[in-house]
């Protein structure tokens, strides 16, 4: 096969989805390359989590965007994908860990945003009645929530379909050279060329910059999620806490997911994940320790998807510093499901104006070369 | 952590053999077991029945015995009422026992964890009063229990006959045994009937059951076919075709069967490479001429491996026990060869029935790829087939992505019941019922670990 297109993008998770999308909307035709089926890694099978709350700092210009786009997501992808905005709480145990959450909050005003807040314990324990008593208060967004992974890169999927992307599954990319009018791809289901190729690729996103001799710190990790049979409804915030590894909530069907980044062994050239559950230990003693009512409630399932993790924890959005037509988005470190929509946005701005509104410095792939080159 | 030289996993007749084999040799073996004494499906309860009760069940059942002699004989240690929910590619267990959760690991593993009734989801299977011929067997052996208000047996496969000779000799009425299988499927077996009559006893000991029931007046249709299982809140009636006609049976019990598949849950949640067997209709663990499986250390034996039957499953343990016992250096290559020689002769006599009896046995097509579209395939999250068909046709193209848009398999049988349909019903859709393409990916814990059993887990010392 020999394919043409305005852009090619690399990668047919959320990103690269995404990305497609919002280049249709504007008129360009894509072809999406994903060497398995779309959203099968870390798009489809993350926690979902529409969360503002107690991102890094960078971030938080995006993820106030991005929350925008997901009051409205129909609008952008003619599906709801599951998304219920009840807000998402992290739970302070002592008065040291809430003034350690104040501080975060007074940061955020100096800056002009309002988004999180501090709530006392008696508000607390009406939002969420099952959680174990003596917390002291908490960190809220009422705006945050959830949305159903796997259904959202459908919709999305779906959606740039619509407005004309091609979606090829099963394709692996091989190979990059530049060509006299652009970029060439070597795939396993032939060549594909195009003027503009955007690296979505998740946890194999270093790999493709490294074909194009960039060479970026990227580690492939998966987070594991555990899943329990259906309970009577009990909560309708998602639940984090303060100084653990907890992410806790209750879908609309009654079963509980529990995350919270616990790490999965991954054999990453088998691509192929083993569930730790001497790890998964410390995880299920968080849930007791917070939801004591939980102690006897059956897991019926855990997994892990493979994500891309950055040193500093946070993405790399961008054009590339080594090629000219190349641009990134990767590296969300286990918490880009929410940025999605708006990475897409920026990707198609980045590519079609040369610029975005949003400030997206934090995120250059420069930051690791010239640490790097700093060294001695 | 706790590890073993060998752990055997389940203790029906290739688990047994395996265990027994190995621990004769030297081997220092764990033998796991689900159940509370040795003996397996097959031989449940064989060590404790009443004597009275085992002669309803036969001479093949009492065989049993013998094996679980022998195993207690051993040096072999036996770890009974133990709930397995995990096993990794690094032979790493998850173990409920008493309700106390720990990992436990071992150098090398034998999978013997054997069959399971091949789920199929046909029009009403959900209802209360339908249940599988399987579970009938089960009460019958462990408790002694048997329908009171008659039974319907409906389905393909030689135990629907075998249940039914056990019903017949306890007294139980029997309104009718329906045969869905394939009226070709005699023809289509024929070719291998020559070779099937070195191991003839298997074919005479069917012929004989179905005199005795003949004899007793119990009303066989064969050829069934568009079976309904049909009533209100519970099963009132079976509906079926036969010889073009429609016909209704009242009954408020039917039992259920369409042979057996090797139960993979565990050997694919190892993450063994398993292959689609055409013949058999169901995942097979691919593996060598040892049952040794693609992944290190781990081998799969006796109906886990590929429908044998009891008897091959026993020779099978063995010749596992044997290569166990090579593997952990307790005798080489050429002394496992001699050792195991008698046993691959017995077995290979032992499987010369099996393509006749897969080819008589043969589940039409349809049943397994083409249920209705208003027919529940996943039970426990109530997806019917038209909810399938969908996610197919908008691009969902294995059963994976099947899973992950429609929660079909995300119920807490962890897709036991539904997993082979949906393979196939995406087989069909996509044009080649030949060309399945793999099956769910299983998600531990296999078996539901409650969130307090896993805050306790005994994981031992870390050790790295």
């Amino acid at each position: 096969m020999k394919a043409n297109a305005d852009v090619i993008i690399i990668g047919g998770g959320l990103m690269g989805l995404s990305t497609a999308l919002h280049l249709g909307r504007r008129g360009i035709k894509t072809v999406v390359l994903e060497k398995e089926s779309p959203g099968r890694h870390a798009s489809g099978v993350n926690a979902g989590g529409l969360r503002q709350l107690n991102r890094h700092m960078a971030e938080i210009p995006l993820t106030v965007a991005a929350a925008e786009i997901w009051k409205n997501i129909r609008d952008l992808v003619d599906d709801d994908c599951d998304v219920v905005l009840n807000g998402q709480v992290r739970v302070a145990e002592s008065d040291a860990t809430l003034q350690k959450l104040q501080a975060r909050v007074d940061a955020l005003k100096a800056q002009g945003y309002e988004h999180e807040q501090i709530i006392d314990s008696d508000t607390l324990y009406r939002l969420v009645p099952k959680l174990v008593g003596g917390c002291v208060g908490a960190l809220y967004n009422p705006d945050d929530g959830s949305a159903r992974p796997f259904h959202a890169a459908t919709a999305f999927r779906h959606k740039a379909i619509a407005l004309g992307a091609e979606i090829h599954s099963g394709v692996e990319v091989l190979g990059i050279e530049e060509s006299s009018d652009g970029w060439k791809l070597d795939t396993n289901r032939g060549t594909f060329c195009a003027a503009t190729v955007v690296n979505c690729a998740g946890g194999w996103a270093n790999r493709l910059a490294a074909m194009l001799g960039e060479s970026v710190p990227l580690t492939p990790k998966a987070p594991t999620l555990m899943v329990t049979e259906r309970l009577p409804p009990f909560l309708d915030l998602t639940v984090g806490a303060e100084g653990y590894q907890l992410s806790f909530k209750q879908m609309q069907n009654g079963t509980v997911i529990i995350g919270g980044a616990h790490l999965a062994k991954l054999d990453f050239e088998q691509e192929q994940s083993v569930i730790d559950f001497a790890t998964l230990k410390t995880s299920a003693q968080t849930v007791t320790r917070f939801f004591p009512h939980m102690a006897q409630v059956r897991i019926v399932r855990s997994w892990a998807g493979i994500e891309g993790f950055m040193p500093d924890n946070i993405p790399v959005i961008g054009a590339s510093s080594k090629a000219d037509g190349i641009f990134h988005a990767f590296g969300f470190s286990a918490h880009g499901f929410q940025l999605s929509p708006v990475v897409g946005r920026i990707m198609s701005e980045l590519i079609l104006d040369g610029k975005t509104d949003l400030p997206i410095e934090p995120f250059d792939i420069r930051r690791f070369t010239e640490s790097e080159s700093q060294e001695p | 952590m706790e590890k073993h030289e060998l752990i055997v996993i389940g203790g029906g007749p290739a688990g047994l053999a395996a265990a027994t084999s190995a621990a004769n040799a030297g081997v220092e073996c764990l033998l796991i077991d689900e159940q509370a004494t040795p003996g397996g499906q097959i031989y449940r309860a064989v060590g404790t029945i009443p004597e009275k009760r085992a002669t309803l069940l036969g001479p093949d059942y009492q065989y049993g015995r013998k094996l679980v002699d022998q195993f207690n004989h051993s040096r072999a240690s036996y770890l009974s009422s133990t709930t397995l929910w995990n096993l990794n590619s690094q032979r790493q267990i998850g173990i409920l026992r008493d309700g106390k959760a720990s990992l436990i690991s071992a150098d090398r593993i034998i999978i013997a964890t054997g069959a399971m009734e091949r789920p199929v989801p046909f029009p009403g299977w959900t209802l209360p009063g339908v249940m599988s011929a399987g579970a009938g067997q089960i009460l019958l052996k462990s408790s002694g229990l048997v329908p009171g208000n008659g039974v319907v047996l409906a389905g393909i496969g030689p135990l629907l006959l075998l249940l039914a000779w056990q019903y017949l000799h306890a007294g139980v009425k029997i309104h009718a045994i329906l045969d869905m299988s394939p009226a070709g499927n005699l023809w289509r077996a024929l070719p291998y009937l020559p070779g099937a009559l070195l191991a003839h006893h298997y074919i005479l000991k069917g012929l004989r059951y179905q005199l005795q029931l003949k004899l007793a007046g119990v009303k066989f249709y064969s050829g069934v076919t568009e079976f309904h299982a049909v009533g209100g809140d519970t099963l009132e009636a079976v509906e079926f075709t036969h010889r073009g006609g429609r016909k209704r049976i009242d009954t408020q019990l039917l039992l259920s069967h369409f042979g057996v598949i090797p139960d993979s849950h565990l050997s694919r949640c190892a993450g063994c490479d398993h292959s689609w067997d055409p013949n058999q209709l169901c995942w097979r663990p691919v593996a060598d001429m040892w049952d040794n499986s693609s992944v290190d250390g781990i081998a799969i034996v006796g109906d886990g491996a590929g429908i044998g039957g009891a008897v091959a499953a026993r020779h099978a343990g063995r010749i596992a026990g044997f290569e166990a016992a090579r593997a952990l250096g307790r005798m080489d290559a050429k002394q496992r060869d001699i050792a195991a020689r008698k046993d691959q002769g017995w077995m290979r006599d032992d499987l010369r029935v099996r393509p006749f009896l897969e080819a008589r046995f043969h589940p039409p097509a349809e049943l397994l790829s083409a249920p209705p579209d208003e027919t529940i395939v996943c039970r426990c999250e109530e997806v019917n087939a038209g909810a399938i068909r969908t996610a197919i046709h908008s691009g969902h193209q294995d059963a994976n992505q099947v899973k992950f848009l429609t929660r079909c398999g995300m119920g807490p049988c962890q897709g036991r019941q539904c997993d082979n349909a949906v393979s196939q019903i995406v087989a069909r859709e996509l044009g080649d019922e030949k060309m399945v393409s793999g099956g769910y990916r299983i998600r531990p814990p296999i078996r539901p670990l409650t969130i307090e059993q896993l805050a306790a887990l005994d994981a031992g010392a870390d050790p790295k």
